[in-house]
């Protein structure tokens, strides 16, 4: 059996591999990752945080990490790992969560990602593996590839005029406000261990106190794809990246940041209920009344002159008068400046469609929507106009109104209201079936918590009302 | 019980809530966006969480994060979305991760507008990601069921720890009409024999979708195959209107069901036997519900769906094309109309 010295925090032989060989690594010889994975686990096991500990093995050649590190592990898409860890750490307040990832990974697909949960601050660890290579692929060109530098993508050395310069991410995420710590270490000698050694504790300290977002760049040696000896390849480290990429503490904020606390959920009916106000806003169900007539009206306007809320109204109205009900709305863009547009359905039955093209009622607030929608009112139907639209060719057979519903607004109070003074003519002329007291609910209920408001439309409800019921005839 | 006027995109957040869903991670798209707001607005006071994330990929994969700590997790969007989430859904399937999400679909394909349609039929109810995976499917077609749907998603999702799409279009999102509130509110417990939550107890557990060995992969996949034989078995759900006497059965799903059953009564009127069968499942597709009506001797079958008879295809699998399936579609953000479909009925019928 091959000998294997003994590591805290990862596993002595790696069950999760599968396989013969339980204690041969994947990784292969002269690979750094198996010193980075040995200072992550020691410290886990040192400060007894595996217990706490999710670490995000990436797409990459740490893509196995979950093998060795005895600790709970979710292997995660390509260059997601912030985006994963974010969803961890949200939902689970006391988890340590690792992202372990590779330069493709976290600076080429997965760099949206990085940046925005760096941004947030969300609590995890990132330990980026900078080895100026792609590993598991095969060699290509990462983001981090230096200037010069011969891969299978940058076949003469990269050129900058065609693939542009090295990616620097310590430096970036340290231009962010919420990163707690951010650092860059390397292997390459035995006092930057150390230093390295130093820099992972802190981040993992941080993650322990729950404090915040860390980030600390390795810069590694890869002798399979840099295609050198582990000689040549440690001197790669030292000689040309350390120059690209200094080392170093860009960023230590951990003294003076308090642990963030994310709630826990609360699962309870009653605050789910209070929360959607069903103390104070709440209807009776419908009662099936096949004998009812099913009303379909149309409200037609400029965006801004409240056709929509006018839907609303009704539609609540006939809710808290226990009639099946639907309002459906032109929606998007159009209501933006545009013209707007809503159906509503009142009925005794279940409701079929929402949408309506055959309208008892039509009401039109503007010119073009009385022109665009007059031909799809029923024959005996209510045609409602705003005054203000002037001469107008009724169609035949349609019972045809201008409302000067701008005035009964202004008179009742609110110049703002002649939404609510159409819907009180409707009231007045016909009712749908509806007692005033629907009414009523509905204008409380669409302007709650603006007592004067509310009052207002009473105000103005009640005059064009009685505008609309001596027209009846 | 309490009954409440609400947007179909509120009833949404309404189910999840009482479901019991920890987190919401979404990204704004019109005609979806409604249920992001909502979960801004009422996820956080319940001690839940909302993350508005930077792209569809981050949600999906916060969504993915979320759910491999076994606690119930969510997204929303709309077809464009649900494209760029197409990673994720084959990584959470992989990882067989229950998750949850919810399409308002919109008119396609690229960016097309923001209409209804049902164009994300395939993307949806077939996988849409690589790998051989399904999701289960629930289309509702009432604001009651946005949020029964939503609710039922979750438990289903748990259940059999898939995906569970709620397949809806942009009128039904934007639509309001009475809602009954659920009620009971579920505590969900997390399930310590997969789940890594950062606990001793889920310490040795790792949620991945990776398998070297391409046996170990081909028998993971048939677990999966075998799990989904077992989803059609026990999960298949839809509901008939007028269907007991029906020589030809309209078929629809969604809003386009709604007004197919505004045209069975007008064609009932006029003397045509017709029913309308409406799937409320996609995947499993109710196909033994729909076979009784072949059985009985019913005739014809009539498509009527807001795409280019996406759902047409698996209605001919579904009966083995042992009757005439026809089409009544509309495309591009208009919906079918209740005398294109009588039309439909009135030629058809004749044919019966």
């Amino acid at each position: 059996m091959e000998k294997v010295i003994e590591t805290r925090g990862l596993y002595k032989t790696f069950p999760r591999k599968g396989g013969s060989a339980l204690t041969a690594t994947h990784y292969c010889p002269g690979c750094e990752h198996g010193v980075l994975h040995k200072l992550i686990g020691e410290a886990l096991a040192d400060m007894e945080l595996q217990d706490r500990t999710v670490v995000i093995s990436p797409v990459g050649c740490a893509v196995f990490a979950y093998y060795y590190f005895d600790a709970g592990n979710v292997q995660v898409p390509h260059g997601r790992a912030a985006a994963v860890g974010t969803g961890i750490s949200r939902t689970k307040n006391q988890a340590v969560v690792v992202a372990y990832q590779g330069d493709g990974d976290l600076a080429s697909i997965g760099l949206n990602e990085t940046l925005q949960a760096a941004n947030r601050g969300e609590k995890i660890a990132v330990f980026f593996v900078n080895n100026t290579v792609y590993g598991m692929t095969g060699g290509q060109m990462a983001p981090t590839t230096l200037v010069g530098e011969k891969t299978e993508t940058s076949p003469d050395g990269r050129d900058p005029l065609q693939t542009g310069y090295p990616l620097h991410m310590a430096e970036l995420i340290s231009q962010l406000q919420a990163p707690v710590y951010v650092a860059r270490v390397s292997f390459s000698n035995m006092a930057k261990l150390k230093q390295a050694r130093q820099a992972i504790r802190k981040a993992l300290e941080i993650q322990r106190d729950g404090k915040g977002y860390a980030f600390v760049e390795v810069l590694m040696a890869c002798p399979t794809n840099q295609k050198m000896n582990v000689e040549a390849a440690t001197r790669f480290v030292s000689e040309q990246m350390e120059k690209e990429f200094p080392l170093g503490i860009l960023r230590d904020r951990s003294a003076d940041v308090r642990p963030l606390v994310r709630a826990e959920s609360d699962y309870r009916k009653e605050t789910l209920d209070r929360l959607l106000r069903l103390d104070v806003d709440r209807a009776p169900d419908a009662r099936l009344d096949p004998a009812a007539p099913t009303i379909q009206l149309k409200m037609a306007g400029f965006g801004g002159q409240g056709v929509l809320s006018m839907g609303v109204i009704l539609a609540r109205a006939a809710c808290a008068a226990g009639k099946f009900t639907s309002w459906y709305p032109s929606y998007g863009p159009e209501q933006r400046g545009g013209t707007a547009n809503c159906g509503v359905v009142v009925s005794g039955r279940p409701v079929g469609t929402p949408m309506v093209t055959e309208a008892d009622v039509l009401v039109a607030m503007n010119r073009p929507s009385l022109e665009k929608f007059a031909g799809e009112v029923k024959p005996g139907g209510w045609l409602l106009y705003a005054a203000e639209i002037g001469e107008f060719a009724a169609p035949a057979g349609v019972r045809t109104l201008a409302v000067p519903a701008l005035d009964l607004a202004k008179e009742g109070g609110n110049p703002r209201a002649a939404n609510v003074a159409m819907v009180g003519v409707l009231a007045g002329l016909d009712g749908f079936g509806l007692p005033d007291e629907a009414y009523r609910e509905a204008l409380a209920a669409n302007f709650a918590g603006k007592a004067k408001v509310v009052a207002q439309n009473e105000a103005v409800f009640a005059l064009a009302k009685r505008w609309g019921e001596a027209r009846r005839a | 019980m309490a009954t409440q006027l609400v947007k179909g995109n509120t009833a949404v957040v309404v189910g999840a809530l009482y479901a019991g869903c920890d987190s919401f991670f979404g990204y704004p798209i019109t005609p979806a966006s409604e249920i992001l707001h909502e979960a801004a607005k009422l996820f956080p006071p319940a001690g839940r969480r909302m993350v508005q994330a930077e792209s569809e990929e981050a949600a999906i994969n916060m969504v993915y994060g979320a759910a491999a700590t076994g606690r119930r997790a969510m997204t929303a969007s709309s077809g464009p979305g649900i494209s760029l989430k197409q990673e994720g859904v084959s990584y959470l399937s992989g990882a067989q991760l229950p998750a949850v999400i919810v399409d308002i679909m919109r008119a396609g394909p690229g960016l097309g507008n923001i209409g209804p349609e049902q164009g994300d039929y395939n993307q949806v109810v077939k996988g849409g990601g690589h790998g051989n995976y399904r999701t289960i499917v629930l289309a509702p077609a009432s604001v009651q069921e946005m949020c029964d749907f939503t609710f039922k998603a979750f438990e289903l999702a748990s259940k059999w720890r898939m995906v569970v799409y709620v397949l809806a279009d942009g009128v039904l999102g934007q639509m309001i009409e009475p809602l009954r509130f659920p009620e009971t509110s579920v505590a969900p417990e997390t399930d310590n024999r997969w789940a890594v939550d950062g606990t001793a107890a889920t310490r040795p557990n790792v949620v991945t979708s990776i398998f070297l060995n391409f046996d170990q992969q081909e028998a993971f996949n048939h677990e999966l195959q075998a799990k989904y034989a077992a989803v059609a078995a026990a999960e298949q759900a839809s509901e008939s209107y007028r269907m007991d006497d029906a020589d030809v059965a309209l078929v629809a799903y969604g809003i386009s069901a709604r007004i197919a059953q505004g045209a069975v009564d007008a064609a009932r009127q006029e003397g045509f036997k017709v029913g309308l069968f409406r799937p409320q499942t996609l995947f499993p597709f109710p196909q033994d519900a729909l076979n009784a009506f072949v059985a009985r001797g019913g005739k014809q079958l009539i498509c009527v769906e807001m795409s280019n008879g996406q759902m047409r295809d698996d209605v001919k699998l579904a009966i083995e094309c042992r009757c005439p399936v026809h089409l009544v579609c509309r495309l591009g953000g208009n919906l079918v109309t209740r005398d294109e479909i009588l039309a439909k009925i009135r030629a058809t019928a004749r044919q019966a």
